[in-house]
């Protein structure tokens, strides 16, 4: 008979459903950041000489950058001298030439994740770049995009294959100095995606990519540039879980988006990282910079995430609006249960005319639980008739949670519209309580208002992604696992 | 056996007893109605017997088609046939009225050992339901109660009503806040779904809606205990002489 309060409870702290770990031996450097480290994760990329340098600046940068403190999270001091910066499986060293040649355990990890690396992913229409640790494993469907031209790569191959786009665009939107941790992923990246969509082609199907991180106390430091062409479109979707381990995991990621005249990039994430136990043991420490450059006219650049996993997320997917008419959108749902941190949120930048961005926030804060929207719309002198319009809510799941609001507005154009909702509500008990009556669960109750609540956002995401979505917060608050 | 038996019931909200001793029978087929004075009790012993969290049962005991109503969650009182008309129907922003209650149908009918119904069936019959209410179908796409009025808050509860045809149907206060034109399309619903196999108990502050539904019997809360019963004409002494010649 008793119901909402207790559930809640219990609900919000359901355990991670993906804790397992696989035990592959691995090719890794000696803990430590340092400038031999660089040299042996170049070398052991085979990189070129620029590449090395490269690396080499962005390490001296982020040697002079402080680590940010601005945001509304807390944790240990990270050591970055006992993080492990490069680790491979071994045995796939001399990259496999098929799934046949894959270590049986890899695949054995992707079936526990459900991940689709089979045949069944022709009838899906999903190409699969997955990414075990730091060495990209299998890349299937190159055929099928190459004949359109479509590069869809891991980055080191990229490096070697495709060095002069590579060495045009990487860097040209999150500079390597733009923050300490981006400049720490530009010193140490290991691999990644790389998406080329040439002119005026439409990317057929969904890329995706499922990282995975795996090895005791190695971070994740992917590099992902995708650039698509004049008149070109491409929809990729990113998703990731990670084994149950006690060390906290560092991961700095970057992700840059470059879209040219009337290209659109549709860029999905579904991140559900191991979050630390119900105590705030453990748990990935994700921070990632993710910027997209709507460097043509009419350009757009589209943003949806869902992020339900991490210990701590400091991420603020963001489009550089520079093309006239260039099209910014942000669409989120942030779930912080038990002991979660989220600091998440965008930033427009407005500087060509008549650019229009959307900002759809959707946190929510279960357990003790912390979630923070944090989000920057500027518009510049040279962008007449600007408009930008966010809406921000946040849902609470008992009472020892938290919600937090940053927006920053900074208009510099008389001409601009900016538009800013923002609302906070508590999961009611009357409302779990009328489901109920009706005949639904607790459980039932409390994943339908909290979809309900995401659903401006799931709708933005591709069938599959909505779907899965969908899940992980049924598996993020139900009851489903024991 | 009664299809509702209530002996004794006490019953506490933060430490205060509201109810004092409830003895009530309701038969299948029957239509009962409850009034009373604000604070006697009403809202109470609708949220007490629908199981809601913060009422302390105190005394007494409740049975409900033969079975202990008071030891069963509040999901499974629902899906045993006892439905709850809110007097303040909640909001649930993002979710459809129709995914809403095609959820809740199919979890009542899966306790009754019945398939649950697919999408097309399910259409079928929330058209029929929908036709019954004068319910605008632009309502079953709507988010539940979101946005909606008062009287169309009210018109849902008894759509849901209709549609999950429970063996007991408790109505606290539908009546308040209708309008007569809302009032008799409400009445219309509850009239519609009088049937040898339910009973219906309506709990209201005034005699109004008594004129459209026809009650078998009417009783008094008073002070947490039932201090009168008697037929229809009871309801209209009450109109007459207020709630001070029961007491």
């Amino acid at each position: 008979m008793g119901t909402s309060t207790d559930q809640i409870r219990e609900l919000a702290s359901q355990r991670y459903k993906y804790g397992f770990y696989t035990d592959i031996e691995t090719d890794s450097a000696p803990p430590g950041l340092n400038p031999d480290i660089i040299r042996f994760i170049s070398a052991k990329k085979e990189e070129p000489e620029w590449l090395l340098d490269w690396r080499m600046k962005a390490y001296e940068r982020w040697l002079t950058l402080d680590e940010p403190t601005w945001q509304h999270v807390q944790y240990e001091p990270i050591d970055y001298q006992d993080q492990i910066y490069y680790s491979a499986p071994k045995s796939i060293e001399d990259g496999p030439k098929s799934l046949d040649d894959v270590d049986p355990k890899l695949l054995e990890t992707y079936e526990k994740l459900g991940i689709p690396l089979v045949e069944q992913q022709m009838l899906a229409g999903v190409a699969v770049d997955a990414v075990f640790d730091s060495v990209s494993v299998a890349t299937t469907f190159k055929g099928k995009l190459a004949e359109l031209g479509i590069i869809f790569c891991p980055m080191s191959e990229a490096v070697r294959e495709h060095p002069d786009l590579v060495k045009q665009y990487l860097g040209s939107v999150v500079p390597t100095g733009d923050n300490f941790f981006a400049a720490l992923n530009s010193a140490v990246f290991t691999d990644g995606s790389f998406v080329y969509v040439p002119e005026g082609v439409r990317c057929p199907m969904e890329l995706s990519t499922y990282f995975r991180m795996n090895a005791a106390k190695t971070g994740q430091f992917e590099r992902t540039l995708i650039i698509a062409e004049a008149g070109s479109y491409v929809s990729y979707l990113e998703g990731c879980t990670a084994p149950m381990r006690d060390e906290h995991q560092l991961h700095a990621a970057i992700v840059e988006l470059v879209a040219h005249e009337e290209a659109q990039i549709k860029y999905s994430t579904v991140q559900n990282w191991y979050p630390g136990d119900e105590n705030g043991k453990g748990g990935v420490y994700n921070f990632v910079t993710k910027r997209g450059r709507c460097v043509g006219k009419r350009s757009k650049i589209s943003w949806t995430q869902v992020e339900t996993g991490s210990a701590i997320t400091w991420k603020y997917p963001s489009v550089i609006l520079q093309g006239d008419e260039s099209v910014g959108e942000f669409y989120s749902v942030a779930l912080t249960a038990n002991h979660q941190q989220a600091d998440t949120g965008t930033k427009m930048i407005h500087i060509g005319k008549d650019t229009s961005s959307t900002i759809v926030s959707k946190g929510i804060s279960a357990g003790f639980g912390q979630n923070t929207y944090r989000g920057e719309v500027r518009v510049l002198k040279g962008a007449s008739n600007a408009r930008n319009y966010t809406q921000c809510d946040s849902m609470l799941l008992g009472d020892k949670c938290g919600a937090h609001t940053f927006p920053y507005i900074d208009v510099r154009n008389p001409t601009a519209q900016v538009e800013h909702e923002a609302s906070t509500s508590k999961i009611g008990e009357d409302q779990i309580f009328y489901c109920q009556q009706r005949g639904l669960s607790a459980e039932d109750a409390v994943s339908m208002i909290v979809n309900g609540f995401c659903k401006e956002v799931f709708k933005e995401l591709p069938m599959e992604f909505a779907v899965e979505a969908q899940r992980l917060l049924a598996v993020s608050l139900e009851g489903s696992v024991g | 056996m009664a299809l509702l038996e209530i002996r004794d019931l006490h019953a506490a909200v933060e430490g205060d007893e509201i109810l004092r001793g409830v003895n009530l029978i309701v038969e299948a087929g029957e239509v009962h109605s409850i009034m009373g004075p604000n604070g006697s009790g009403k809202s109470t012993l609708a949220h007490v017997l629908a199981g809601r969290e913060g009422y302390r049962v105190t005394g007494g005991e409740v049975l409900f088609d033969g079975r202990d109503l008071l030891a069963m969650a509040v999901e499974e009182r629902a899906r045993a046939g006892f439905f709850l008309a809110f007097q303040y129907p909640v909001e649930i922003p993002g979710v459809s009225n129709t995914y809403f209650l095609k959820a809740a149908l199919n979890a009542i009918r899966k306790e009754r050992g019945l398939e649950e119904l697919d999408a097309m069936d399910f259409m079928t019959l929330i058209k029929e339901k929908a036709a019954l209410l004068k319910m605008d179908e632009a309502l079953l796409k709507r988010a539940v109660n979101h946005g909606f009025s008062g009287g169309e808050k009210k018109r849902n509860e008894i759509f849901q009503m209709a549609l999950l045809e429970p063996k007991l149907a408790l109505l606290d206060e539908t009546d308040s806040g209708l309008d007569i034109d809302a009032m008799q399309i409400v009445a219309e619903g509850v009239n519609a779904l009088r049937g040898e196999d339910r009973a219906i108990i309506i709990v209201t502050h005034y005699q109004r809606l008594l004129n459209y539904v026809v009650p078998d019997f009417v009783h008094v809360l008073y002070e947490g205990r039932i201090a009168r019963s008697g037929d229809k004409d009871l309801a209209l002494e009450l109109e007459e002489d207020g709630y001070r010649s029961v007491a």
